[in-house]
């Protein structure tokens, strides 16, 4: 894994209408910088996301995906942003199950006013799956290190 | 599923790359990224592809709505800014061309691109794999109508100070009817409790109260005051409103406002909210005498009768037997086309800055409570006056940026406050002759005839100290500063900490978005700022929309502002809605979800993940069924079904599917 260190991730975000796509379009407003390695999906609602979106994703040789949506309590429908919740919770878990890192999934709540955040959320990212190297996944047949089922209840539960 | 050859052979897709003059341009190579989608993506259907200065100027526009006519174009993607603010325009060019407008894709290559990478190459590519993504995606578009709804003539207006007044008599002027729902006893909101207004020092009463009466006599306007907003369902154009009257305690049928009750009422309480706490008020009472309705309310929390069950002398005294201690709150539900949010400000809450003294020492006053001070109706008759009631100050110090423009509690300026002191120092120095002190950060005073009010109190004589006030004591160090108030600040002019000693200070305190703005922002489906004010659609554009159609904001609830910018958009607000009333229906944005009833099985999973019970089933076919009235296309039940038997229109998973291959087709293997 020589090439770790130049190697540069492509990430997939997936972004609702009414918040976290307005926050990018708040961050970009604001001039705020921040890695070119994500590139977005326009959803209505994060509810929206079946997660055939995020395992086609990966098939199509995303190193990572991110979900974003308005923050809990705050969904522009009302409560569909709990099921999006729910969803990543269960996609990590089968994403395990196939040998994919769970860090490779991340759940970012961003409001319409978090540019900012939502900028710091991507540099993150950016950052972490720099650290764990590109996905391979379809070509290598070598199963990567993975959370332990127990670390990924623990998060559930908090969750 | 989509597949990598081209599934739709027949598709002509236009591209069209904008170079927002340089705001794209200087980080994008705009021409190379025409140029490749021209030469790699001719496979997909490509037949023109373009770059151009200002894509949404009219010759950009044209250019468009000619290539669809001369080279029959079946889809356009355009490249530029977000979709927010101009795929209306593009996809109505598309319109103009005969194009149906959603066969039309924008893809965001400025505010996720241009305005945020800082590498020219890297934000080439990513434009490049966005654009495919959006190329990949126009293909599955369909053709599409919007839904007409019909609009509801009513519009709730939320908020009867200033804003809401304004809008209110602004639609019932234009004969549509207005349900004004106000929390307090009266309208008139924080304007009713001002007794001068800068820069022209008119008396706010004499300006506000017949608006109010005006507002409260109209026969379009239902007044419902004492009441909150509990509930709203629906969407533009047919909203169900829910509203809690709460219980006054008066039968307003009955009352005549004659005031006795009030009067004979032996219960007395320090009234904190009108009065700022310096006044007193009963237990029965009207918040002031203009008060609109001029019905009592009846503060049941201080009641002797609710408390110890003996009393009632109100009710023993009323003429006409409107005092009812068993009336109960009542919920009234009525339907609406629009609503218009003006629920206004709370006052930043000087004992906050603790170093500023207000709460521990006495003769610290807040903005409000000197406002009422000044007050001819006001607890102390309009007299400047200590603490003691007595006592006329012969110095006096007013602080600005109380709670404004401080890290450590608002960022932003409050920018009223500036203007609100130099009436301050006009006031006293008119009043009492006392020598006047103004502390200030910058001085704001950027508005029609403020900046001359600033110029008359600097040849009235106050003294202006540029500089932010450490703190506040009691503590002398001086014989000149016994039984003083000190103020020690730095004096950014001459470079010096200074002591001055007053006997009167006045906080020129912030506004803050209201304590419970985020609740009732969600009752109304709206958005807050990280601040806590009301998102506007557009900040420059569109200051009185938000994002949820239908739902209108004026007034401090969208930031701070002085009493004309909150007449403007309370008028403003009331135009908007004005005009959706005239159309009488409306088109949306038809994003909707439905069955394909060959493909579902009856296993209701969709039926509980819709918020907005859209979705039916029919025990007879076993069925579910979409209502798109009530669907408001989240797409939830769309992703949920797990025999993919409800499609999205707008957001089908063809076109999710085919918009993430195209992101990606730089990383296929």
């Amino acid at each position: 894994m020589t090439e770790k260190n130049d190697f540069e991730p492509t990430i997939v975000g997936f972004t609702c209408n009414w918040c976290s796509y307005r926050a990018a379009d708040l961050a970009g407003i604001a001039r705020i910088k921040y890695p070119p390695n994500v590139r977005l999906v326009r959803l209505m609602c994060s509810g929206r996301l079946d997660p055939t979106f995020v395992m086609k994703a990966f098939a199509e040789g995303a190193d990572a995906v991110m979900i974003t949506g308005c923050h809990p309590g705050e969904c522009h429908y009302l409560e569909q942003n709990y099921k999006a919740l729910r969803r990543y919770l269960l996609l990590r878990r089968t994403l395990v199950a196939m040998g994919i890192e769970a860090e490779r999934l991340h759940l970012a709540w961003a409001s319409a006013a978090e540019g900012i955040q939502l900028a710091r959320e991507i540099t993150e990212m950016v950052e972490r799956v720099r650290t764990l190297g590109p996905l391979n996944w379809h070509l290598n047949g070598s199963q990567p290190e993975v959370v332990s089922e127990a670390a990924i209840e623990l998060e559930e539960v908090a969750a | 599923m989509t597949t990598k050859s081209n599934s739709h052979p027949q598709e002509r897709i236009g591209v069209y790359v904008c170079h927002c003059g340089t705001n794209i341009s200087a980080m994008v190579d705009v021409e190379d990224v025409a140029q490749w989608a021209a030469d790699k993506l001719e496979h997909k259907g490509v037949v023109i592809a373009r770059d151009y200065k200002f894509m949404c100027s009219s010759l950009g526009q044209e250019l468009v709505e000619k290539d669809i006519h001369e080279l029959k174009l079946t889809r356009v993607v355009v490249a530029a800014c977000s979709p927010h603010l101009h795929e209306k325009t593009f996809r109505t060019a598309c319109e103009r061309a005969g194009l149906n407008p959603y066969l039309c894709e924008l893809v965001s290559i400025r505010e996720q691109v241009s305005w945020v990478h800082t590498d020219k190459v890297a934000a080439t590519a990513k434009s490049k794999a966005v654009l495919s993504g959006g190329i990949e995606r126009v293909l599955w578009h369909e053709p599409l109508d919007p839904m007409t709804v019909p609009i509801h003539p009513a519009t709730l207006v939320v908020g009867g100070g200033i804003a809401g007044i304004q809008a209110a008599l602004e639609i019932a002027d234009a004969g549509h009817p207005v349900y004004l729902v106000e929390r307090d006893a009266s309208i008139g909101g924080h304007m009713a409790q001002f007794d001068k207004t800068f820069p022209t020092l008119d008396c706010a009463a004499c300006i506000l109260t017949p608006r109010m009466v005006e507002a409260g006599m109209h026969p379009n306007i239902t007044l419902m005051t004492w009441a909150e907003v509990e509930n709203v369902d629906g969407y533009v154009g047919n909203f169900d409103v829910t509203v809690r009257q709460k219980a006054r305690k008066v039968i307003t049928d009955l009352c005549t406002g004659c005031g006795i009750c009030e009067e004979k009422c032996p219960k007395k309480v320090i009234d904190d909210v009108y009065e700022a706490g310096l006044g007193y008020r009963k237990a029965v009472y009207t918040p002031f005498p203009q008060a609109v309705p001029n019905f009592p309310v009846m503060d049941v929390e201080n009641c002797i009768y609710f408390d110890t069950g003996k009393c009632k002398a109100c009710e023993k005294f009323c003429p006409t037997e409107a005092i009812d201690f068993t009336q109960e709150d009542e919920i009234v539900e009525f339907p609406v086309g629009n609503i218009i949010l003006a629920t206004g400000y709370d006052l930043f809450d000087a004992r906050r800055v603790s170093n500023y003294g207000y709460g521990h020492l006495e003769n610290v006053f807040t903005s409000m409570e000197f406002e009422r001070m000044n007050n001819a109706s006001g607890p102390t008759d309009g007299e400047i006056v200590l603490r003691d009631g007595k006592t006329v100050p012969d110095s006096v110090g007013i602080i600005h940026c109380v709670g404004s423009r401080d890290m450590n509690y608002n960022n932003y300026c409050s920018t009223i406050c500036c203007m609100q002191g130099l009436k301050f120092a006009h006031l006293v120095q008119e009043r009492t002759g006392a020598t006047v002190y103004n502390f200030y950060i910058d001085m704001r005073t950027a508005y029609k005839g403020y900046d001359e009010f600033y110029q008359k109190v600097l040849e009235e004589g106050t003294r202006f100290i540029r500089g932010k006030v450490a703190e506040v004591t009691d503590v002398a160090r001086l014989p000149n500063e016994e039984g003083k108030l000190i103020i020690q600040a730095e004096d950014t002019l001459i470079g010096k900490q200074r002591r001055i000693p007053v006997d009167m200070v006045i906080l020129s305190s912030g506004l803050e978005p209201r304590h419970d703005a985020k609740e009732v922002a969600k009752t109304f489906g709206i958005s807050c700022s990280a601040d806590g004010w009301y998102i506007e659609k557009h900040p420059k554009l569109d200051p009185v929309a938000t994002m949820t159609e239908g739902v209108y904001i004026a007034g401090c609830v969208q930031g701070p502002k002085d009493i004309p910018s909150s007449v403007a958009q309370g008028a403003a607000a009331a135009a908007r809605v004005i005009g959706k009333i005239q159309q009488k229906e409306m088109a949306l944005e038809p994003v909707r979800a439905s069955v394909l009833e060959d493909q579902c099985s009856g296993c209701r999973i969709c039926n509980d993940l819709c918020p907005f019970n859209a979705i039916l089933f029919h025990e007879d076919t076993m069925l579910s069924e979409i209502n798109p009235a009530l669907c408001q296309g989240c797409g939830t039940c769309v992703a949920a079904c797990p025999a993919g038997a409800i499609t999205g229109t707008g957001f089908s998973n063809e076109q999710v599917l085919a918009q993430i291959e195209g992101l990606l087709m730089d990383m296929s293997v």
